[in-house]
């Protein structure tokens, strides 16, 4: 078990860790032990297309068709993220 | 008029009743009562209007929550609801029958408190014969069902020279997470802090050790520490502030921004017997009086960080100030703070007391023992 993330780790959420629609505040939020994270737009984004099956290079590759983004940069985004949410326990891959 | 955002969490503590008499109980000195609990009916209700505030995590609580008979019913509403299902408990009395029954219901999460890594000290401190090993019983149950474990584990100075062992602990049990908690000093700790408080040394020592840990473990344990605020430089921002994140449900349907929060006099907690959650919330009268900034004196009220600490903890400020409104002591601006350091310092040099005083109901004059 790696702790450091690379463009083929299949990251998705750990067991106990679920996306909801918070429809109080508006947006969705990650839901963890004691724990809750407000996610803008495009960490939503990025975290539905993490289904423990796709790796982070598809997943970037997608990000950048979907919104013209260069994809290197876009995969650089997209790693920072994901080993955040992995340090703090929120994501395995 | 409020203008606050919907609170995230709520702690449910659905009664007082324990096993455990630990020295520095979070409930209040004033425990309530099996007679004064609240019924299913009305726990119920209370989860669907959680749900509907934006009430995001229950944690159901107590005392030992595991004392409700209806706690798989609970949960299970909890979840139906689309709440964050948290169980914190002592877990003596969690055997494999009930853990099941209850992660059919839809519990995700346990967190299990530990009072030592030394068995014959951790059940010393608890007051509960036995209690380590049926803990350690009941967290391998719980890895081995599949669900999520917290450690809680309450340090102070009769048991902070084995932080490192509990570290090795919560890793060996499989925990996600290990929250390491210093005692805080309100209610049963208060009574007890001479028996507690770690010397700032000893504090010092404890923040490296866990600096260390946590860059080690990296991906594979999460520490939360919460750190004894006696020695700090600005307070801690208690609850996130008081009446912005948090309520609290005591056993007999008090509606608490805190679970200390009792301990303040001439505070008046509206009831879920008498108003829905929604009304507390917005308007309460102990809700009101410390949200936001406009209550605060100076120093906080012209402080840059007023919105950071939120002032500290009201209810340090009233055992310590005799004032709830006062700045926390813990703040170095505050003019009780050198009386504080001076305070921690003599106490957390001294010869520890021989006994602890344990939480516990008291007798009645007609009653024999605590109700079963």
């Amino acid at each position: 078990m790696s702790a450091n993330l690379t463009a083929a780790s299949r990251p998705g959420l750990s067991p106990h860790t679920r996306m909801k629609n918070d429809t109080a505040r508006g947006g969705w939020v990650l839901l963890a032990p004691e724990r809750v994270l407000m996610l803008d737009a495009i960490a939503a984004e990025i975290l539905t297309l993490c289904d423990g099956n796709a790796d982070i290079g598809t997943i970037a590759d997608e990000l950048a068709r979907r919104h013209s983004a260069p994809r290197e940069e876009v995969l650089g985004d997209v790693l920072e993220m994901l080993q955040e949410l992995r340090n703090k326990g929120l994501l395995v891959a | 008029m409020s203008t606050a955002g919907p609170p995230l969490a709520l702690l449910a503590e659905l009664t007082h009743r324990c096993p455990l008499g630990c020295p520095y109980c979070s409930n209040p000195l004033t425990l309530d009562r099996v007679r004064d609990e609240l019924d299913t009916a009305t726990w119920l209700r209370v989860i669907d209007e959680a749900a509907a505030l934006g009430v995001l995590q229950v944690h159901f609580s107590g005392g030992e929550p595991l004392v409700r008979r209806d706690l798989a019913t609970l949960i299970g509403h909890a979840r139906a609801a689309g709440l964050y299902t948290n169980l914190i408990t002592s877990a003596v009395l969690l055997d494999a029958p009930r853990l099941a029954s209850l992660q059919v219901a839809g519990l995700e999460h346990v967190q299990i408190s530990f009072q030592d890594t030394e068995p014959g000290n951790a059940d010393r401190i608890a007051g509960f014969q036995g209690g380590h090993e049926k803990k350690l019983a009941a967290a391998r149950m719980v890895r081995e069902a599949g669900l999520a474990l917290t450690i809680n584990a309450v340090m102070h100075r009769q048991n902070l020279g084995h932080l490192s062992e509990m570290i090795d602990l919560a890793l060996v049990l499989g925990a996600g997470r290990l929250e390491i908690a210093h005692v805080q000093y309100y209610g049963w700790a208060l009574s007890n802090r001479s028996s507690l408080i770690p010397s700032r040394e000893e504090v010092r020592n404890a923040v490296a050790v866990v600096a260390a840990a946590r860059e080690r473990l990296k991906g594979r344990l999460v520490i939360d520490h919460v750190v004894p605020d006696y020695y700090a430089h600005r307070p801690k921002a208690c609850m996130g502030g008081w009446a912005r994140q948090f309520m609290n449900i005591a056993p007999s349907g008090l509606v608490l921004p805190c679970h200390a929060a009792q301990g303040i006099p001439n505070l008046r907690f509206d009831s879920v017997k008498e108003r829905s959650l929604r009304e507390i919330w917005a308007d309460s009268e102990a809700f009101e009086r410390f949200r936001g900034t406009s209550w605060m004196p100076e120093p906080c009220r012209s402080c840059d960080r007023r919105e950071i600490d939120f002032g500290g903890c009201r209810c340090q400020a009233m055992a310590l100030t005799g004032d709830a409104g006062a700045t926390d002591p813990a703040c170095a601006l505050s003019p009780h703070h050198a009386r504080l350091l001076a305070t921690a310092k003599a106490e957390s040099e001294a010869v520890i007391p021989p006994s602890f005083v344990y939480r516990r109901y008291a007798k009645m004059p007609h009653e024999e023992e605590s109700p079963a």
